[in-house]
């Protein structure tokens, strides 16, 4: 398991990487935590001339930061500081939420929010995260800059809309408004998996009606954000979650792999679903 | 004897070294030496028509590139077939560098030698192999059915029948008021250890000798194969087992292709050669186990006694078997557990696979054994109505009844006879633990609220400390140290701190004056290896003896120093005291300067000890006596009569969460008996690390085969070992009923915690589910096939 030969890059700043890969194309893989990258080169499952590391930038946050009503990601902060920061907790506390379910201190320490949300593994917290919120990334190239919405990021499983010659400086995600309740489940064989099935929901309480939007991982999409029909707080315990609910697992498509069958995902999605949006409910109407 | 450290809670000494990181395991080694990598089959069923390996030879830094033809002599033949027995009629072991025919995915094709493990990489993936596949066989039923041959020019799939009977099961049947026939299938697992295999080989072409470090359970056993492969002297091969990082019987293979390829490399190409296994190459490379078909039909009376039990099974031996019969074996010897079988009948056939090769991991066939009984004892008790805790103990054989002959033979060739125990009590104490009638309570109310809670228990007994036979050499240094070496070699168990509490105890020094050393074979060339939770009982023998011999030896010599008899003389805080005249005493360093008569003075002590060798041989006619030699070491060895049997009985209280479908452990209680414990502590870390694995096997690991003879989950995203996260809380009772076959009463412990878990969990499941369950590991998605079956 060691990779086959490739060149390393060290750039120093961002616009030396906008230059090298302007100058690379699709020669060149970023390199930030490498936490999924780097099995995936050892493994041989995938071959890249040239790796470009972002890991010495100068001047790069280690922690997110607000601008204006958004939180602003950079690409080198680590899950972990995400994890553990307080300002991540009061203003998009799902991400919080979702980083719990991610991996392993091990793995947290090196790998990096922005990596995991380009990364785009469709059982994967950050993204189901970011959807919900519809986030957006910032790429850039030597060509700019140009935003790229959570729900036009992702083609598919692995597959992101950056251009040869784009990378990603920012992730921003909107705060939370006052009425907002958020809530994030997920099942795993093992604490710290990737997920069999997991939810992310929103909740938010307005003129007297609940609106909520769930956003789902290890059920094959990527990037979807199914809007509920607005429902008053009591319908939230009744059957009228349960039927909204089964119309949007319903929308999804999940696979079946070693681990679980579609119909037991979809039966997790239900479930999950139901305790998941009752719980942002509860937040958001305290 | 002194116990003063004999069944103490001492620390273990290997732990600094492990848990600091300056553990030196066979990787950590010759840095400077070359690197192999293997071309390994991709597929399952094969034949190689060509191999093209000019791209491998243009990479740069590339030594050596070699597949079947370049080997000679033995190198060029089948590996040895470890065990033979007598009915294996039809035995395969796979050639170090495959000939033409491939029979797994995963079979080495070549091996290419480079300066670094990264250019050995690059030019074995510029290795081209043309294969004409051929067709495969997986499923175990197909296999012995009208599938497709493993190996194309057998004439079937089976490699061995063996059939055995205690009192006749046929006529028994007949008789039997109730007779019901089931069907488990325990599936493929493997042991992976956190350290994969690893060789670093060092021919001296000068000296003609070869050094090997490996990461083995064996270092004495691949030390005689390769010196008859090399034709080498024994003297002149020496085999080491620096740390090794866990084996659970993966390791006790010789030969894997690797053990020999690499040390011939390093004489074909006169330099040091390594290889260090990676996790996908152990995933295809290193052998598996627990895959078996079992069916059995059981006679039984109304309250559940069995008459008669028949048991059918096929054996997942893989494509090779070079570890003979003895998984098959064991789980025939041992399915009666402590259960008191009066007609019982196996019959096995050992069956060939495209598959990884099977050798005993951890447990060797007992938890399928534990497993298929277990779970027939609770068949029994539904078909009946009755409770399954009082079928256990209407069939447990009884305390009164040792020694107990199960009737069948033992995997070292005997009978199988269980030397002590004490079922009954085990299994009182184990109900009485987790409070019996509290948690059917609980169960109870748990039910009520619509919760599906069940209890589960599984009972089991382990043979274990067979022999043949086990060494240890034992000498005291000049500096008062002792140094104790045995043959085996150590993967973590803790055998520095054992050996040396019974040396301690023996020759009356301090646990830290004496330092152990396993698996050198050039400090002790005969022994076994370590497997068959053997090393206590039998090494720990043998150091017993040589401790002795050595005692013995040394208070010949101070009798004769101190002017007393022997049996005045007392071994105490490193010296030899006269009894009862504390102020006469001689230490232990001074006393092997005494025995060494020397013509040149050295050390601080010189003019004493020649003092005292002068008054010591005084009588002697020569400086050193007849019948006396320098220096003070002994060398014994071990060999037990008979393996000894511990036993034990595990009770679970589960939940499965309806929402999720998962398993909840709520609470997991462990009674054991492994006759005397030498030291608690460790005693606790084998049977919780025993169960953590177990879990494994109930619930997680599982070896996923594709039709195709691909391994569909050959990484730890896929092949799940549960994280510490996944291990319950666990309740441990010891109870010591010795062995009367040994001296110290002990037998061994070190598979035993992973044993019963399987059935437990199945146990469990079916009683919290209502349903039978034939088959682990479980999962999630088969709980929710349960509890949820697909409209028909």
């Amino acid at each position: 398991m060691k990779p086959a030969p490739f060149a390393y890059h060290r750039p120093g700043s961002r616009e030396e990487v906008d230059q090298l890969l302007a100058q690379l194309g699709s020669e060149a893989k970023i390199l930030a935590g490498g936490q999924s990258l780097i099995p995936i080169l050892n493994m041989r499952l995938a071959a890249f001339g040239h790796l470009v590391d972002l890991n010495h930038l100068a001047g790069e946050p280690a922690e997110p930061a607000v601008a204006g009503d958004e939180l602003v990601v950079g690409p080198l902060v680590r899950q972990a500081a995400a994890l553990e920061s307080a300002l991540v907790a009061e203003r998009a506390p799902v991400v919080s939420q979702a980083l719990r379910h991610v991996a392993h201190p091990a793995i947290r320490s090196r790998g990096t929010v922005v990596g995991s949300v380009l990364h785009g593994d469709p059982a994967a917290e950050l993204p189901a995260a970011v959807a919900l919120l519809a986030g957006s990334v910032r790429a850039r190239s030597r060509r700019g800059t140009r935003p790229i919405p959570a729900a036009r990021l992702w083609t598919g499983a692995l597959e992101n809309t950056l251009a040869e010659d784009e990378w990603v400086d920012e992730l921003r995600l909107p705060v939370r408004q006052p009425d907002d309740g958020f809530a994030f489940e997920e099942f795993a064989r093992r604490s710290g998996d990737y997920a069999i099935c997991g939810v992310a929901a929103r909740v938010r309480a307005a003129d007297g009606e609940l609106k909520a939007a769930v956003a789902y991982l290890g059920m094959g999409g990527l990037g979807q954000v199914h809007a509920l029909q607005p429902m008053a707080a009591e319908e939230i315990d009744g059957p009228g979650l349960r039927s909204a609910l089964t119309e949007a697992v319903a929308e999804l498509d999940p696979g079946d792999d070693l681990h679980a069958s579609a119909r037991y995902r979809r039966w997790l999605a239900l479930e999950l679903g139901l305790s998941c949006v009752r719980r942002a409910a509860e937040r958001a109407l305290k | 004897m002194t116990t003063k450290l004999f069944g103490e809670r001492v620390e273990r000494r290997e732990d600094r070294r492990l848990l600091t990181g300056i553990g030196r395991f066979t990787d950590d080694l010759g840095h400077d030496a070359a690197q192999a990598a293997f071309v390994r089959s991709d597929f399952a069923h094969a034949r190689i028509r060509d191999i093209d390996v000019s791209g491998a030879l243009d990479v740069e830094g590339v030594l050596g590139v070699y597949t079947h033809d370049d080997l000679q002599g033995g190198f060029a033949e089948r590996l040895p077939l470890l065990i033979p027995h007598r009915d294996l009629k039809a035995p395969r072991t796979q050639y170090a560098l495959a000939r033409d025919e491939l029979c797994y995915a995963g079979e080495v094709i070549a091996m290419v030698v480079a300066s670094d493990r990264y250019i050995a990489e690059d030019a074995a993936q510029a290795i081209r192999v043309e294969y004409e596949e051929l067709p495969v066989v997986v499923d175990l039923e197909q296999a012995v059915g009208a599938g497709p041959l493993t190996h194309s020019d057998a004439a079937d799939n089976i490699g061995a029948h063996v059939s055995e009977m205690k009192g006749d099961v046929e006529i028994a049947l007949a008789s039997a008021p109730h007779v019901f026939k089931w069907r488990f299938r325990p599936e493929r697992s493997a042991s992976m250890p956190m350290e994969g295999r690893a060789v670093f080989a060092r021919y001296d072409a000068g000296q003609d000798t070869l050094e090997v470090y490996d990461s083995t359970q064996a270092p004495t056993g691949i030390r005689a194969g390769l010196a008859e492969l090399f034709e080498l002297d024994w003297d002149r091969v020496h085999v080491i087992a620096p740390d090794v990082g866990g084996g659970f019987g993966v390791k006790v293979m010789q030969f894997y292709p690797e053990e020999v390829l690499v040390p011939w490399a390093s004489r074909q190409l006169g330099m040091p050669v390594k290889w260090t296994e990676d996790r996908r190459e152990h995933f295809i490379g290193s052998n598996q186990e627990r895959g078996q078909i079992h069916e059995v039909r059981v006679g039984v009376d109304a309250e559940g006694r069995i008459l008669a039990l028949d048991v059918r099974f096929l054996h997942d031996t893989g494509a090779y078997c070079p570890y003979g019969l003895i998984v098959p074996i064991i789980t025939a010897a041992q399915l009666p557990g402590p259960y008191r079988l009066s007609n019982y009948r196996y019959s096995f056939w050992s069956v060939f696979t495209n598959t990884v090769p099977v050798s005993p991991y951890r447990g060797a066939g007992r938890p399928q054994a534990v497993f298929v009984m277990e779970r027939v004892i609770e068949h029994v008790a539904r078909e009946l109505g009755l409770d399954s805790l009082d079928v256990r103990r209407r069939n447990f054989i009884q305390p009164d009844e040792f020694p107990y002959d199960v009737g069948v033979s033992w995997q070292d060739g005997g009978p199988t006879v269980y030397d002590s125990g004490d079922y009954p009590s085990g299994f009182q104490l184990l109900l009485d633990s987790i409070g019996l009638d509290r948690a059917r309570q609980q169960q109870a109310e748990a039910r009520a609220e619509g919760r599906l809670v069940g209890l589960g228990v599984g009972c089991y007994v382990e043979g274990t400390g067979i022999g043949p036979y086990e060494g240890a050499t034992i000498s005291i240094l000049p500096d008062g140290t002792v140094s104790a070496a045995t043959g085996l070699s150590t993967q973590g168990q803790g055998h520095e701190t054992i050996f040396a509490q019974i040396v301690a105890d023996e020759l009356g020094v301090p646990l830290e004056r004496v330092s152990v050393t396993t698996g050198d074979t050039r400090r002790i060339g005969f022994g076994v290896g370590t497997f068959a939770s053997r090393s206590a009982v039998v090494a720990g023998h043998a150091m017993l003896r040589a401790a002795r011999s050595l005692r013995d030896q040394t208070a010949r010599l101070a009798s004769t120093t101190l002017e007393v008899a022997v049996e005045d003389l007392v071994f105490e805080a490193g010296a030899v005291h006269v009894r009862g005249v504390p102020e006469k005493s001689v230490p232990l360093a001074r006393l092997t300067l005494v025995s060494n008569p020397l013509r040149y003075a050295y050390g601080r002590d010189a003019r004493l000890a020649a003092e005292l060798a002068q008054r010591a041989y005084a009588k002697a006619d020569r400086p050193l006596p007849e019948g006396s030699r320098p220096g003070l070491s002994a060398l014994e060895y071990y060999s037990p009569a008979a393996g000894v049997f511990g036993y034990g009985m595990h009770a679970a209280l589960v939940e499965v969460d309806r929402r999720t479908c998962n398993l909840r452990i709520l609470r997991y209680v462990i009674v054991h008996d492994c006759g005397r414990i030498i030291n608690p502590l460790i005693v606790d870390g084998q049977v919780l690390g025993g169960l953590a694995q177990g879990i494994g096997g109930a619930f997680y690991e599982r070896i996923h085969y594709s039709p195709e003879g691909q391994i569909q989950n050959a990484s730890f995203m896929d092949f799940l070992i549960p994280y510490a996260t996944e291990i319950p809380p666990v309740e441990l009772h010891h109870l010591e009923t010795p062995s009367p076959r040994n001296e110290l009463g002990v037998k061994g412990v070190g598979e035993a915690g992973t044993i019963p878990v399987p059935a437990v969990i199945a146990n469990g499941l079916s009683d919290a589910l209502g349903v039978a369950i034939d088959h682990v590991p479980l999962s999630p998605e088969e709980i929710f096939q349960l509890l949820h079956p697909e409209p028909k």
